[in-house]
């Protein structure tokens, strides 16, 4: 129990003086989305089959290696902030959220680093 | 966590019946919730059959007479009995809405009655509003200018700067807005809600408040402001028609304005 004022506990530790950062990088990598998500669906349902060949040759062609070079990280990077206001929406215990942030960073970090790799290798021909 | 479900100490059980009177021939069925804090028991929900035949046409009437006539510890707010005051916000089959405004013609069935959602729960119908009203004073709902009123005279608004705060300042304060979005119930800790997002954006756009860099300062939090995911139960609800989503998007725009 705590005497604190309400207008004193509403005020608490202040303004973050963040979010429209926050806001504007999720509607930044929207729009990039917007573009790229089609063109992505667009190109494979253009090819002839989905099999492993045609699938790394469209990958290695070099608008498409940069076309997903720029989708990868902006879907993992949309996604991160996605999932950051849902922790922020309903983890309330302080270690809980904390620990969940750093860990969406870190997967969405890692699953955007595997995925351009993995283009690159296709894309410069290196074979297993 | 965010809860899901409801305390043990907060689930409802079915309450008593109270018959409508003999001979009643237009008879309709009032679900309360009814709780005390002195009885040590769960929330229960009592039925009310009521007469409408002699019964005023708005839910606050029907709870009007439960109290005088049927059952006097029945407990809630109501003053006005016309809208303004905004005492009487409950929720009444579903939706948040003021007791004296709603028609009981337009509820189908029962009429369920219940506190206002996520809400400590004072005495049945009665829910604490503090950290609301500290929200609201958080804000500074006032004018705030450095540059003297003129000697002679109020200080001079056009016609066009008028017009963009007549919408906020018919809120009327009821809560309806802001205990029926999501984000509210999780983080209204931390997080303003749309009634007084909606009030901080009327000073905001004030042509007479100096204010407006600070206000948004005082805004600029993910929590604060950012918590509005715009999911507009805000606006369906209003009992008053006015919009705190748009406000609220508006305030947005400000903030991004100001960074580019």
């Amino acid at each position: 129990m705590s005497l604190r004022s309400p207008l004193g506990r509403v005020l608490g530790l202040g303004a973050a003086k963040e979010g429209p950062a926050h806001w504007w990088s999720q509607r930044v990598s929207a729009l990039g989305l917007v573009i790229l998500g089609p063109w992505f669906a667009w190109s494979l349902t253009r090819l002839p089959s989905i099999d492993y060949l045609q699938v790394t040759a469209w990958i290695a062609a070099p608008v498409n290696t940069i076309g997903l070079l720029l989708l990868l990280p902006t879907m993992a990077y949309h996604a991160r902030l996605g999932v950051q206001v849902v922790i922020e929406d309903y983890v309330n215990t302080g270690w809980l959220k904390v620990s969940g942030l750093v860990l969406v960073t870190f997967v969405f970090y890692a699953a955007a680093v595997a995925g351009m790799f993995a283009v690159l290798r296709i894309s410069f021909g290196v074979t297993p | 966590m965010a809860q899901f479900r409801l305390p043990a100490n907060s689930r409802i059980s079915r309450g008593k019946t109270h018959a409508a009177p003999e001979g009643a021939k237009n008879v309709r069925r009032f679900a309360v919730y009814r709780y005390s804090p002195e009885d040590g028991e769960n929330p229960r929900l009592d039925t009310y059959e009521i007469d409408l035949d002699s019964c005023g046409p708005m839910v606050l009437d029907a709870l009007i007479k439960i109290k005088n006539e049927v059952d006097p510890t029945l407990t809630f707010r109501r003053s006005c009995r016309e809208g303004i005051c905004g005492s009487c916000a409950m929720n009444i089959d579903g939706v948040n809405t003021l007791a004296c405004t709603q028609a009981i013609e337009d509820v189908k069935g029962a009429v369920k009655i219940y506190p206002l959602p996520h809400m400590p729960v004072i005495k049945d119908l009665v829910p604490d509003l503090t950290n609301f009203y500290a929200q609201y004073a958080s804000i500074k709902p006032w004018l705030q200018s450095k540059t003297p009123p003129p000697a002679d005279r109020e200080r001079l608004q056009s016609r066009e700067d008028q017009a963009k705060i007549n919408e906020p300042s018919a809120c009327i304060l009821c809560a309806c807005c802001s205990t029926s979005c999501p984000s509210y119930w999780w983080n209204s800790d931390r997080y303003l809600g749309p009634a007084v997002l909606l009030a901080a954006h009327r000073w905001l756009v004030d042509s007479r408040d100096e204010a407006t860099g600070e206000r948004l300062d005082m805004l600029e939090d993910p929590f604060r402001l950012y918590r509005c995911h715009t999911i507009m139960n805000c606006t369906r609800t209003c009992p008053k028609g006015l919009n705190p989503a748009k406000a609220i998007g508006e305030i947005k725009q400000m903030m991004a304005e100001r960074r580019h």
